[in-house]
């Protein structure tokens, strides 16, 4: 009691917090439970009928969600590994330029794609790409057929991924440049002093510098692994690459208010939270393990 | 010594212009986007508009600008980022507070940290969260914009590191000054903690005018569409029923350089404000990130 005395004001803070967590954070952890039904809206959960891991079952035999699953790994891993070493490549090429005005209006103009939404960037995309769009008579112009970018299911992976490259890696290069402002200049005197050229000093101090790095931005990217980004695919493709293009998150969507198959889409749901959760887990442990780095 | 040498002078120069090159590649979209919005209806459904307008006019801005729904969809966009924003701002900074003591000060503190960290990495997923949005009666209202978002915990952290960072003696000497710990949060933490609250500022209003899917999932009459969520069935679904034009108007006019002009409206707030804030959020991301 005498310690609520002197903590009351601590949970007064944090009550707003909590209340919105709780109304929308893990209340609707509670309707996990259509998972497990055949759900039906006008039956509602308590009348709706339990059957037991069906949806699950479904989910391994249902051969358009297996697709999906394997599309939203494809996409999701091959974005990760580029976006890990683009910018890191990128943070030590920017280093190198001296000139600080420069190196500014540099980070200024490739951070700013981050920040416009896949809806904006999305309406730019199709009229870009369109077969007869602005890429289209670039590329016509080295005498290159036209490309359906965004309609055709051998380019669709290709173009959602580089696009993606494209709006985050300069975001993704903060990190790196962060750590690369705390390397401690001396190394670098000595090793000149020593005779050693900067691509020596690059491969010597600077990558073995910002392996911590790597490795936390890395890790921490496993946790994604389901994520393929819902935004960007919702806001690129159309029905004639569903097949390559589809992944849980836009299946769960179309399963769930299209074809209103509730109990199916929250089971698909619920599989990709509790697998990301575990990698999440995973993730941050080997983060914590490996280069010290915790949440909190 | 090595900048001296002619391999590295080479190599400087070819730097350069790769990275100058690769900023310029992140702004093209948009200067053609702009260049085609401010080009005449015939160039730019012929496709001739490249980065710079072919036979310049005005006359998709003014037909995007008598779309009284378009208005109308930036001032709800208007309302819910200035909304959104201020209750984030509020809860963020009043949850950071207590969450950046140590625990031998606020042994409840574990607890709320994992609800907090607990709900990032855990969700119910897409229907469950829309059938508790319908329980709560927030479906086709104004607020389904603002409150589902209002406490983001990545915001929370980002927020308690930097109190983290603050010197303990302030906190002390106010404590004994008499002030109590809403005071001290409020006349000493506040003013401080400008550069990290520009920072949340900047990803809350970010994240308020470029979200569309809410909009699109909880408001069934696109009369109530913020921005985001209008562009998107408009140009992107290209569903034509809220664009309230006759058909004789729609065959005037070219939807391509009307897009554009809707494209680039719906851009320019975060093209304004983002230079302003954009010290401030390499300072704030940093600070969570390597100090974490």
């Amino acid at each position: 009691m005498r310690s609520l005395q002197r903590t009351w004001p601590f949970h007064i803070m944090l009550l707003p917090a909590i209340i919105f967590l709780i109304v929308f954070s893990y209340i609707p952890m509670g309707g996990i439970v259509m998972a497990f039904q055949n759900y039906k809206p006008w039956l509602g959960i308590t009348g709706s009928e339990w059957v037991g891991l069906d949806n699950f079952r479904f989910l391994f035999q249902r051969e358009d969600s297996l697709q999906v699953v394997w599309n939203t790994l494809i996409i999701a891993v091959l974005k990760m590994f580029f976006n890990l070493l683009i910018p890191f490549v990128f943070a030590i090429l920017l280093n190198e330029i001296r000139k600080v005005g420069l190196q500014r209006s540099i980070q200024t103009l490739v951070y700013l794609p981050h920040f416009l939404s896949w809806v904006i960037l999305g309406g730019i995309l199709i009229d870009l790409l369109a077969t007869d769009g602005f890429m289209n008579r670039i590329l016509g112009s080295f005498g290159i057929q036209p490309i359906f970018f965004l309609g055709d299911n051998n380019w669709f992976r290709f173009t959602v991924i580089v696009s993606d490259i494209w709006k985050e890696f300069g975001y993704n290069t903060i990190v790196f440049l962060a750590a690369l402002a705390g390397i401690n200049p001396s190394l670098y005197e000595a090793s000149e002093m020593d005779g050693a050229s900067r691509w020596r000093q690059t491969l010597h101090i600077t990558v073995p510098s910002l392996i911590p790095m790597v490795v936390v931005v890395g890790t921490l990217a496993l946790g994604n692994v389901l994520n393929a980004g819902f935004d960007q695919i919702f806001n690129l493709y159309n029905p004639l690459v569903y097949q390559k293009g589809d992944i849980i998150d836009t299946f769960v969507y179309r399963t769930a208010l299209i074809n209103g198959e509730m109990g199916f889409a929250t089971a698909i749901g619920l599989f990709k939270s509790v697998i990301s959760m575990v990698l999440i887990l995973i993730s941050y442990r080997l983060a914590y393990k490996w280069a010290g780095y915790r949440i909190f | 010594m090595y900048h001296k040498t002619t391999a590295y002078r080479i190599f400087n120069v070819f730097n350069i212009c790769l990275l100058v090159f690769l900023s310029i590649m992140c702004i093209v979209p948009l200067i053609h986007v702009l260049a085609v919005s401010f080009s005449a209806k015939s160039a730019a459904d012929a496709n001739l508009v490249g980065l710079w307008p072919v036979q310049f006019s005005l006359e998709a801005y003014k037909k995007t600008m008598n779309n009284p729904i378009f208005l109308h969809s930036i001032w709800i966009s208007v309302l819910r980022t200035v909304l959104g924003t201020g209750l984030t701002l509020l809860i963020t900074f009043l949850a950071a507070y207590p969450l950046s003591k140590e625990t031998s000060v606020f042994r409840s503190r574990n607890v709320y940290s994992w609800l907090f960290v607990f709900s990032m990495i855990f969700n119910g997923g897409l229907v469950p969260f829309y059938m508790v949005i319908q329980k709560i009666h927030l479906m086709d209202s104004f607020w389904v914009l603002v409150l589902p978002g209002a406490v983001n915990t990545f915001l929370v952290i980002l927020m308690l590191n930097f109190f983290r960072g603050i010197p303990k003696e302030m906190e002390e000497a106010a404590l004994i000054d008499g002030a109590g710990h809403f005071r001290t949060l409020f006349s000493i933490f506040l003013p401080i903690s400008m550069p990290s609250i520009a920072t949340i500022a900047l990803f809350s209003m970010v994240f308020h005018w470029n979200s569309w899917f809410d909009g699109l999932l909880y408001l069934s009459n696109a009369k109530d569409y913020p921005l985001a969520t209008f562009l998107q069935t408009v140009i992107i679904q290209k569903d034509m029923s809220s664009m309230s034009m006759s058909p004789k108007e729609m065959e005037l006019l070219s939807q391509t350089t009307v897009n554009a002009a809707q494209i680039f409206i719906g851009a320019a707030p975060i093209l304004i404000v983002y230079p302003f804030l954009q010290k401030y959020f390499v300072k704030g991301m940093t600070l969570g990130s390597v100090k974490e």
